[in-house]
């Protein structure tokens, strides 16, 4: 990395805004060379998509150039007219998108797809044959008939892969994937992340990846860059910003990352990300900085150079930097809790299977647990390992073919209305998808009066207090009562979703991926809001997740699924540590974390 | 303007609700202004527009312009009363289908396609003829036509919904059916159900004028703005006016109306307008 190859991409002061007037990105530069691959990190609103799209000369609706430039293998990519970008597109510079399932056709096969790129660029080129050679590039190759399946008989996994084959079938030196693989399972994922790392290696494609996920980006990058309010913050070499980050935003980013190997207590960044149009005068990120000052406010910190090939916008980085590592406790203290030996849950060889017709597809197959009462136990599995069918069973959502559940030394019943009021009180569930979990049509405060009406019987007065008081404890204002869930973001949305199940004091609280569909920051944040109300309101939990990072943090004990059955448990420091089962042992290595110098 | 009433903020939402609160006081207030008797011929037939007939006089020579102001109460009411019937019908059978994940769906859901096989005008004529003519038959026949489509669109948006985190929630405090559906479901459906409904109004006011056309609903010489279309049809190309002007009052109230639901659909949180609901109309 010292010896820096020529740089095949070169953006320069680059700056775009709403056609509104607001600035979305503002004075942006950096350098890929051949062969590298560099990370843009940021939150959601950080500017990094809107980036990474002008890349291809792209700009979405609403948005548009307001100055800088593009250059990509030498050609400039900005100002040029659409029939040249369309040229330029895919054969020099080309783009794996965030959500395969979206971005393919669904009525185009996947080979066709392929075909339809290099018809093209390369019109000579476009034959069964080379379609082939780029789907087994990308591993697809086994299976002869994959050219003639539709995207939506596919993995997602595989359609993935199939947009990486689209974007490489033409050799382009450049690619831009954006988060290519937020929403995969770790294992997944982890081989998504070594074919890129091949595609590098062997073709010397250079490649700027966009992700949330400073993890992944840590495996996988050379440099990176943080963005934070539409601003380059920080940028350097990657083991550079993991190990020593100077911006405070950016060792805020560090610290939030939960990673299985170093369990400690998370710290979320406070606040929400500032959205566009929001832009403070002085530095953006000071109404979360822990290290913030008044000058801080008062002017746009310059980029600095911490070391030549490091740069950084914060005034006082050379202070920090002597400063040394936040100090954290660790999840140790949070574990003090003596746990009960009596189980509030059992289950006793559970068996679920849905039907489709006469077909019988069985999900669950003999899985038996318990969890004492205080405990946190996680459920780990990749996406169709049956731990959510568990969590919607718990909650009386899906009728359970077989086996039995006891709570509290009482069976319960298959469906929910037909459990005791007590029994649904006392066992509540948050959903995976904070944006769908909440009733669009109702205020936050009506959707956690609910239960408090109906499940603990409370007045209308005395639900009314209990809201506010809720709202404090999910560590949300008071205001965020009136709103709609429209007008918040993803973070506070999920908040709610347990402020809502709080209110009926519940003993059991089912998380099903409760932080999935978060950033990484606002997921340490929801971690760190659950381990404290798990404490102080000795609650037990079922915590359901394909992140092994997130159990290390939170949970007592891990359960292990794979296609329905319990493939391991035990304790989290047995588990994660010797893993016994060959499985669990695939799903370790595949789980992304920082390399061992990274800033704690 | 905040809460229920938002969606007068936005330009559609203004100008749909101006129009048809002026379409609606015309046809309610309109007949205390007219200027001549509707059913009484004041001058020689279709005479054109004119200072003291405005809009020209009828086959029969009677003022159009009286007529228009008292024409509209009728088709209006009729309209209103059985497309709100139908949506009563329609909605119940859609919640119900799509909510229930059971038998009821496909039982339900087979009927409906068996009402869609008849052609609403012979399934109307039927009716008529076994039940007499009169207001309460045409109302009853017209919201029995509406239905199954509506059932069809609400059953669609149902099902989307019912699988949302909310919904499930609901569920899983054990609330009843009831209370899931109109607390949790029904609100979530109404943008695409309100938007459609500007187009069933409009297709009711269609079929009461057919029905009049045939002779079936309300009789001449009432005055009726379906009525005068079909009545002036022929002498459209002499005096124009007779049929246009009533055609203009429907249209206009057509496209208040529309504007009006577009404008509801999109202040209730996000612009939700599936383009697969508005081709199944029908």
């Amino acid at each position: 990395m010292s010896d820096a190859p020529a740089p095949v991409v070169q953006v320069e002061g680059l700056s775009l805004g709403l056609t509104t007037g607001d600035p979305v990105v503002e004075d942006v530069s950096f350098t890929v060379g051949a062969g590298q691959i560099l990370g843009l990190v940021g939150e959601s609103g950080s500017g990094k998509t809107t980036t990474a799209l002008a890349l291809l000369g792209y700009t979405r609706r609403g948005v548009e150039l307001r100055g800088g430039s593009v250059s990509i293998s030498g050609q400039p990519i900005l100002g040029q007219g659409i029939s040249n970008l369309r040229n330029l597109r895919g054969k020099v510079v080309s783009y794996v998108p965030q959500d395969p399932g979206g971005a393919l056709n669904p009525s185009l096969r996947v080979g066709d797809a392929v075909m339809d790129v290099l018809r093209a660029h390369r019109a000579g080129a476009a034959s069964l044959e080379s379609v082939k050679a780029s789907l087994e590039r990308v591993e697809l190759g086994a299976d002869p008939r994959l050219p003639r399946r539709y995207p939506h008989q596919l993995s997602g996994g595989q359609q993935q892969r199939v947009t990486i084959a689209m974007a490489c079938v033409c050799d382009p030196p450049v690619a831009v994937l954006d988060e290519p693989t937020t929403g995969l399972d770790v294992i997944t994922q982890d081989r998504i992340l070594a074919e890129l790392a091949r595609l590098r290696d062997d073709d010397g494609m250079a490649m700027v990846y966009v992700s949330h996920d400073l993890a992944v980006v840590a495996k996988m990058a050379d440099r990176i860059v943080v963005m934070y309010a539409g601003r380059v913050v920080e940028s350097g070499p990657a083991d550079e910003v993991i190990e020593r980050p100077r911006h405070p935003y950016t060792r805020a980013l560090v610290s939030a990352i939960p990673d299985f190997r170093r369990p400690r207590a998370l710290r979320g960044i406070p606040g929400v990300s500032v959205g566009v149009g929001e832009w403070p005068s002085g530095c953006a990120f000071v109404p979360r900085c822990r290290y913030a000052i008044d000058r801080c406010s008062e002017a746009l910190p310059e980029l600095s150079a911490a070391t030549p090939d490091h740069s950084v916008r914060c005034i006082r980085w050379r202070e920090l930097a002597s400063e040394g590592a936040d100090p954290g406790d660790g999840r140790a203290a949070a574990t003090a809790v003596e746990a009960e030996d009596e189980a509030l849950l059992q289950v006793d060889h559970l068996e679920v299977e849905y039907r489709n017709g006469r077909r019988r597809n069985t999900v669950v197959h003999d899985v038996s647990f318990a969890i004492e009462s205080g405990r946190c136990v996680a459920l780990v599995g990749e996406s169709g390992s049956g731990k959510t069918t568990i969590g919607r069973c718990l909650a009386g959502l899906h009728p359970p073919s077989g086996g039995r559940i006891l709570f509290d030394g009482s069976e319960l019943a298959a469906f929910a209305r037909n459990r005791p009021l007590a029994a649904r009180r006392r066992i509540q569930i948050v959903f995976q998808n904070p944006f769908e979990s909440l009733n669009p049509r109702h205020k936050v405060s009506s959707s956690i009066e609910r239960p408090l009406r109906v499940l603990r019987g409370l007045s209308q007065g005395e639900a009314r207090t209990e809201v506010g008081e809720l709202l404090d404890r999910a560590k949300l204002p008071r205001r965020v009562g009136d709103r709609f869930p429209i007008e918040l973001s993803g973070g506070e949305r999920q908040r709610v979703a347990i402020a809502r199940a709080l209110a009926a004091k519940p003993d059991l609280l089912i998380c099903d991926e409760v932080t999935s569909a978060l950033d990484v920051s606002v997921q340490a944040a929801v971690l760190e809001l659950l381990s404290e109300l798990q404490r102080d309101l000795r609650l037990s939990m079922l915590f359901i997740t394909h992140n092994l990072g997130v159990v290390a943090c939170v949970a007592d004990s891990v359960l292990v699924m794979d296609r329905g059955s319990l493939r391991e448990s035990g304790t989290v420091a047995q588990v994660l540590n010797t893993p016994a089962d060959e499985y669990t042992q695939r799903l370790l290595s595949a789980a992304p974390c920082l390399p061992d110098g990274a800033y704690s | 303007m905040t809460g229920r009433l938002r969606f007068m903020r936005s330009f559609s939402g203004a100008v749909g609700v101006t129009i048809v609160v002026f379409v609606v006081a015309v046809a309610i207030f309109g007949r205390y202004f007219a200027p001549y008797d509707p059913n009484v011929p004041v001058t020689a037939p279709l005479s054109p527009p004119s200072s003291h007939y405005w809009l020209g006089t009828d086959f029969l020579g009677r003022d159009v312009f009286s007529r228009l102001l008292y024409g509209g109460r009728s088709v209006i009411t009729l309209a209103a009363l059985a497309t709100g019937l139908g949506y009563l019908i329609g909605m119940s059978v859609g919640l119900v289908a799509g909510f229930s994940r059971s038998r009821i769906d496909p039982v339900l859901m087979r009927s409906v396609d068996v009402m869609l096989a008849f052609p609403p005008l012979l399934f109307l004529l039927v009716l008529i003829s076994g039940a007499g003519t009169g207001v309460q038959v045409l109302v009853i026949g017209v919201a029995v036509i509406q239905a199954p489509g509506i059932s069809r669109i609400v059953r669609t948006a149902t099902l989307e919904v019912s699988v949302r985190g909310y919904v499930e929630a609901a569920i899983a405090r054990g609330e009843r059916s009831y209370a899931v559906i109109v607390r949790e479901v029904l609100p979530n459906i109404m943008a695409p159900v309100l938007v459609d409904s500007g187009l069933r109004f409009t297709y009711s006011i269609l079929i009461i004028a057919s029905v009049n056309f045939l002779g079936l609903g309300l009789q001449p010489p009432a005055s009726d703005w379906a009525l005068m279309i079909s009545d002036n049809r022929q002498y459209i190309a002499i005096q124009a006016w007779a049929v246009l002007a009533p055609a203009a009052m429907i249209a206009l109230l057509t496209i208040g109306i529309n504007l009006t639901g577009d404008a509801i659909a999109r202040s209730l949180g996000r612009s939700y307008v599936p383009k697969t609901a508005r081709s199944a109309v029908i």
